[in-house]
């Protein structure tokens, strides 16, 4: 589901609903804890619900609150529409790729 | 959940839905206005209307919205709910549950059903009237609901505005905020969205699976209010949803800023961020809220109210639902839906293992290991519990069954033009599920005997002093392992005589028999009989009274009649609680078995030579005081005498195993001197070589008692019971077999029928007794 492919950056697959939020709770903890500057690699992200919004939210709050650095990057094409939908992506405060439909 | 298991829902839902309509109908008779109950009925239709047109069943929707607009009509007090109008929804609910079997036998509906639909929605539209002619066909073109509203002040903006915090469960309960947000996109725009995460913990704290999110929205859309509040119908009960009106007023924002405290400013800045408010708008809000200091205690339901901005009916439907849902949900959640074949295989399986169990407690009980002793006698109360439980799993309550007859008795009462009301007690009295399926019948029967032949026109009763209308009582309870169903009407009574002559001139009887009042009411279950001359339309439909009482003594039952002539009839239902197992009572004759019902037992007591010396033959005991007829199983099933020789009866107690240790002056346990010394000590010799003495199992049945004389009390047993072939059928005095833990056959004994048996041959016999002292 995750695979920390460099020290300080995170991959997450697959889901990232409430079947995997509290797993992916407690590796974003972990690595929070471990590295200054994280990566979170969204690229290969499935499927996305509310669930895994609120832990990007809450991700993104302990780092500024640890005064670490956190982005998530490569938004994929899910993550991009349920980011739109709620118009979260100025409170995420990342830079998104708009996807063109192909 | 696939398609076709959440079309079985839908099927079941929609049954419930249908018989919780059919009975707020039957409720709105006595109470015409009371919201409540059109609330009920409005809201069974919408959601039948709704889940329908989740699977597409246009013809439901088509039909259903029609009736859902009159009632509409009625819950906003244009129309008054009559008894025409209760009359035709009736018969909309017949339809309804008519196509819902349509679709649950997988059948598209036919012609006559379409124009029993069409039929019904013709008269229906009368009440719509010219001006709001609602197509059948489209049902989205409902007609904007109008909102009254106070003049001025209102906002600018023409969006909605949707206040959505979502309860923290809503995740788990596998529904995602998003994919509301998602849906209303389908028949809107949504020009902003606000996300509150303020509630969201730090990530160290956060529980991932709960909800913390909320939303502000403002929402472009033509749809009208219901449409919206129609998104949230599922998590109406999971969520805070603040639905306003686009230009609602200014102190509704301020009502809604106030009802969120936790986030008040902010709110309302993010009401400007939404376009809902221009930022002078909200300034106007917060300066009013200033001047009304009246704290935000109110619920927001009630100040809309207040403002005439939503009409009071949609909010108390609202919240109505709400509460509705949540009770619904609280019982629900303790219910599982079980396949009945599921449950009879499980009930099979115990039937086995209860079998399997005495077998092995037999074979312990011939060893002398008290280890495995111990063993057993744990097993044996464990089966005994699981198979207590396992048949409190078919119980059901009959309350469900008696709510049915409301509709009954309205429809036979408005046949016969008779006013009649329905009394019901004892709902609460559980009972087997195969019985309650099977009593159906029978008990519709009597109910419509009673009303028909029970219950005197209005004229007759106001004739003898009683009220006009009458009154019809069901009412169940527990006696004595079995439950008792009570058909009670205030009527006429049973006419002993006109019975009697009836019985004679058809033959039935002959006219010298003498006859106690209960044999003469027993005589209307007799195939052939029917005192009234004029056969009415219900009389006419298929079940006689002598299929009623067939009915019912095929589910070991009984049915018995007091009567009293001008004050009313109590027909009174007798049913075995269970079919499959029962705790037995094992009794010996020579060497057969037999099983008494263990609830039907009272007591055991010894039959002395004296006692049946002093009966004169009568089969009648001296029972502290009371006169006891019993009845000789011996005699009555002939039972062989089996060949006293010693060895071979010791062998047979050690197969049972349940008989007493037999000591014999001729065993050779004995010695020589201890034969002597019996000799000399007759008390000794009563001791170790006791007379072959009977015993009298007490029973009792439906208030009589009787006894049955026995060899040997063998203890209790739990007992299977297994029906005889049919070549046994209407054998006198049994009712099934069981089988042994050592794989003998004991009958099990109809006790109701040998104790009917009993007291009837003692009625006679005293009657008899009665003339010859008269004529002596």
């Amino acid at each position: 589901m995750t695979t920390a492919t460099a020290p300080g950056r995170l991959e997450i697959k697959g889901e990232l609903n409430i079947f995997t939020a509290a797993e992916l709770r407690l590796q974003l903890l972990e690595a929070l804890a471990t590295s200054t500057e994280l990566e979170v690699d969204l690229a290969q992200i499935s499927e996305i619900d509310s669930a895994g919004l609120q832990l990007m939210v809450a991700a993104k709050r302990e780092a500024a609150a640890r005064q670490l650095t956190l982005h998530f990057t490569g938004h994929s094409p899910a993550v991009f529409e349920a980011l739109e939908l709620c118009k979260l992506s100025s409170l995420l405060g990342d830079p998104l790729l708009i996807h063109t439909p192909s | 959940m696939n398609l076709d298991d959440a079309l079985q829902t839908f099927i079941i839902e929609a049954g419930e839905l249908l018989e919780d309509m059919e009975s707020a109908l039957l409720r709105i008779e006595q109470m015409p206005d009371d919201a409540d109950t059109i609330n009920a009925i409005f809201r069974a239709a919408h959601t039948i209307k709704g889940s329908a047109g989740l699977f597409g069943f246009d013809h439901v929707v088509a039909f259903t919205h029609v009736a859902e607009s009159v009632l509409d009509k009625v819950r906003n007090g244009e129309l008054p709910m009559t008894s025409e109008l209760v009359a035709i929804f009736l018969a909309v609910g017949d339809q309804l549950a008519s196509l819902i079997a349509g679709i649950a036998a997988g059948s598209e509906p036919d012609a006559d059903t379409q124009r029993a639909s069409d039929e019904l929605v013709a008269k229906l539209r009368t009440y719509l009237g010219p001006s709001s002619q609602v197509s059948c066909r489209t049902p989205a073109a409902e007609p904007e609901v109008h909102l009254d509203k106070e003049g001025g002040d209102g906002v600018g903006s023409d969006n909605w505005h949707l206040s959505l915090r979502f309860g923290p469960d809503i995740l788990r309960n596998g529904m995602d905020p998003l994919s509301f947000i998602r849906y209303l996109g389908t028949f809107g725009k949504i020009a902003e969205i606000v996300t509150i995460a303020d509630a969201l913990p730090a990530l160290g704290e956060m529980d991932p699976e709960t909800n913390y999110l909320g939303f502000e929205i403002a929402f472009q859309t033509s749809a009208d209010k219901a449409t919206i509040e129609g998104a949230f119908e599922f998590v109406r009960d999971d969520a805070t949803i603040h639905i306003l009106p686009p230009h609602s007023l200014i102190s509704e924002y301020q009502r809604l800023i106030g009802e969120l405290p936790q986030e008040e400013l902010r709110l309302g800045e993010i009401l400007v961020r939404c376009g809902t408010l221009t930022p002078g708008e909200l300034d106007a809000a917060l300066n009013r809220q200033a001047d009304h200091p009246e704290g935000p205690a109110r619920q927001l339901g009630e100040v809309l109210v207040d403002e005439k901005v939503v009409q009071p009916r949609v909010v108390e439907a609202a919240l109505d639902k709400q509460k509705q849902v949540k009770e619904a949900k609280t019982a629900e959640s303790g219910l599982i839906r079980v396949n009945a074949d599921n449950l009879d295989e499980h009930i099979n399986l115990i039937g086995e293992l209860i079998i399997a169990s005495a077998g092995a407690n037999l074979i312990a009980q011939q060893t002398v290991n008290p280890a495995l002793h111990e063993a057993v006698a744990r097993l044996s109360r464990l089966v005994e519990e699981v198979r207590d439980s396992a048949l409190k799993l078919r119980m059901v309550q009959i309350g469900a069954t008696f709510k049915r007859f409301q509709r009954v008795v309205r429809d036979v009462s408005a046949e016969l033009g008779k006013d009649i009301r329905l009394e019901i007690s004892g709902g609460e009295t559980d009972l087997d599920k195969t019985v309650v399926e099977k009593i159906g019948d029978p008990l519709t029967h009597l109910v419509r005997n009673s009303m028909d032949h029970g219950i005197e026109p209005a004229e007759v009763r106001l004739a003898q002093g009683k009220p006009a209308h009458g009154t019809l009582r069901l009412n169940a309870y527990h006696d004595s392992g079995s439950i008792v169903i009570e058909v009670v009407d205030d009527g006429g009574g049973l006419k002993r005589e006109r019975i009697l002559a009836k019985a004679i001139e058809r033959g039935l009887i002959k006219p010298e028999q003498q006859l106690s009042d209960q044999e003469i009411y027993q005589l209307i279950f007799l195939p052939g009989f029917s005192t009234v001359e004029q056969v009415s339309n219900l009389s006419g439909r298929g079940v006689g009274m002598d299929v009623v009482r067939r009915n019912i003594t095929a589910l070991r039952g009984t049915v018995d009649i007091d009567s009293s002539e001008g004050v009313g009839t109590t027909m009174r239902i007798r049913l075995p609680l269970t079919l499959a197992i029962i705790d037995g009572f094992l009794v010996g004759v020579n060497a057969s078995s037999f099983v008494v019902p263990l609830d039907m037992v009272v007591e055991c007591v010894e039959l002395s030579a004296q006692q049946t010396e002093d009966s004169h033959g009568r089969d009648h005991l001296n029972l502290r005081g009371e006169v006891l007829p019993f009845i000789r199983l011996k005699q009555l099933f002939d039972v062989p005498e089996i060949p006293q020789v010693d060895s071979e009866v010791a062998e047979d107690d050690a197969v049972t195993g349940y008989d007493v240790v037999r000591l014999s002056t001729s065993s050779s346990l004995l010695t020589a001197e201890g034969t002597a010394a019996l000799a000399n000590d007759p008390e000794l010799t009563f001791l170790l070589n006791p007379v072959q003495r009977e015993n009298v199992v007490v029973v009792q049945y439906a208030g009589r008692r009787a006894g049955l004389v026995v060899d040997k009390l063998m203890g209790e047993f739990q007992t299977v019971i297994r029906p005889l072939g049919e070549v046994f059928n209407g054998l006198d005095g049994i009712s099934g077999f069981t089988i042994l833990g050592n794989g003998n056959v004991a009958l099990i004994l109809d006790v109701p029928g040998l104790v009917r048996r009993v007291a009837g041959s003692e009625g006679r016999r005293n009657t008899l007794a009665a003339m010859q002292a008269r004529s002596g």
